[in-house]
């Protein structure tokens, strides 16, 4: 046995023509929540993973259906803790501790690992029927005829929602539209903001080093602990726009006017500003219109560009489109930073003159 | 709450000719985006189409075009 007997989620084996398959226990403990949510806050990220191969829930037999899914912990949690009271068999296909539609964009989740999966497992011999269940979401990576030309198993597209397994095998492996359908829910959404925030952290770490080296080019003298309480009262305007881009854009989609998410953080972005520019005094910038002009772009760009970003964890924004919509607006947000920078520190030296 | 992204820069491509209304397309797209009719498959709402590339994928006379790529 390799090391996935080790899994504190394997309840027991099952005695089958391959040997003894390990069985799953589908209620989640405090332990598997805690695992969700630092996967979620990106500690740990890959580390999660399920060993891939074979596994039973309940008591199945050789009639038993066939769910197939990805090895990333997260994916497998929500998958075995609705498939409480089923007897059934469960591949854990090898994507590399990824979700199961981010593995079949890259092909992991795909035609070649599920074949050879199938083939090397024998699961023939487990099973006395052709058929086995593939999540929806893993299509874009598996050619079912390809996969029953390798293996002679038909593949059936289970639904989206592993909420949704229940029914779906009560139905005679039938999927409703609604099934089918992917939506983004306020809740989808929200579940993905820590994912955006994280890796635009940096951003927020350059504006911060920024004001902060402006603010200690002081003519007036050198402060430390001034120069750090005006940095962060500084800080504030741009916190608010990487929270639009990141959280509040998510969040409010389908309230924000616009399609293309570029356009949706400017709006947000350009409110921010407006309320920047009514209270400049509040915030502790000087009483300038180069630094007024300077924030203003700086803001702006942050806003559209950290929105523009969300488009990679939307569920429904096409390739093209995307492409379109950053060829556009990255080189201005670029430009709109420099010059803003540009004004930053032009009313310095100003300053100084 | 249908959300909707830019219009009309979907590459999605249908061959009418080759399809032989299997309705495997149907059944694999997150967005809806067909329908079989008369026993071929239609493109109901092309811009919904994010090119997840899933269609084309299983159809198994290769009638679907799409440049995929998830954006
Ligand atoms: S999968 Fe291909 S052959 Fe089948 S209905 Fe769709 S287009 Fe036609
Ligand atoms: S590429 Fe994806 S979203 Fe577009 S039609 Fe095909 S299955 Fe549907």
């Amino acid at each position: 046995m390799d090391e996935g007997c080790k899994h504190y989620w394997v309840d027991g084996f099952i005695d089958t023509p391959i040997g003894k398959i390990r069985r799953i226990n589908t209620s989640l403990i405090a332990r598997d929540k805690i695992d969700g949510y630092m996967v979620r806050w990106g500690i740990n990220r890959y580390s999660f993973t399920v060993s891939p191969g074979l596994y039973a829930v309940g008591n199945p037999d050789d009639t038993a259906p066939v769910l197939v899914t990805a090895n990333y912990k997260l994916t497998f949690d929500i998958l075995r803790k609705e498939l409480y009271n089923q007897n059934l068999w469960v591949i854990v296909l090898d994507t590399k501790g990824i979700n199961v539609w981010c593995a079949a964009g890259k092909g992991t989740f795909g035609t070649n690992e599920l074949s050879n999966r199938i083939n090397r497992l024998q699961l023939d011999k487990v099973v006395s029927h052709r058929t086995i269940i593939v999540p929806q979401l893993g299509a874009p990576g598996v050619a079912g005829h390809e996969v029953t030309k390798n293996t002679g198993f038909k593949i059936v597209y289970g639904p989206v929602r592993a909420a949704d397994i229940r029914e779906f095998l009560d139905n005679g492996l039938k999927t409703t539209p609604e099934m089918r359908e992917v939506k983004f829910s306020c809740r989808d959404r929200l579940i993905l903001t820590p994912m955006e925030m994280i890796p635009s952290l940096k951003y927020l770490v350059i504006i911060f080093v920024l004001l902060f080296v402006l603010n200690l080019i002081n003519p007036r003298g050198f402060d430390f602990l001034n120069t750090v309480k005006v940095s962060i009262i500084n800080f504030i305007p741009y916190l608010g726009a990487f929270l639009i881009g990141t959280l509040f854009v998510p969040l409010l989609l389908p309230y924000i006017p616009f399609r293309s998410f570029a356009m949706k953080g400017l709006t947000l972005g350009a409110i921010w500003t407006m309320i920047y520019i009514k209270i400049n005094g509040v915030f502790l910038f000087p009483d300038s219109q180069l630094v007024i002009a300077g924030n203003t772009l700086l803001l702006l760009s942050i806003s559209t560009y950290l929105a523009l970003n969300f488009t990679g964890s939307s569920t429904y924004t096409s390739l093209s489109g995307t492409l379109k919509e950053t060829i556009v607006t990255v080189p201005i947000a670029a430009l709109a930073s420099i010059v803003g920078i540009g004004l930053l520190v032009a009313s310095k030296i100003l300053n100084f003159g | 709450m249908g959300l909707k992204y830019l219009q009309d820069v979907v590459t999605l491509k249908l061959n009418v000719d080759k399809c032989i209304g299997c309705g495997l397309c149907v059944q694999v797209c997150p967005h809806n985006v067909f329908a079989i009719k008369e026993g071929k498959a239609n493109i109901l709402d092309k811009n919904s189409c994010m090119e997840c590339g899933a269609c084309s994928k299983n159809c198994p006379v290769s009638a679907i075009d799409v440049k995929s790529g998830v954006g």
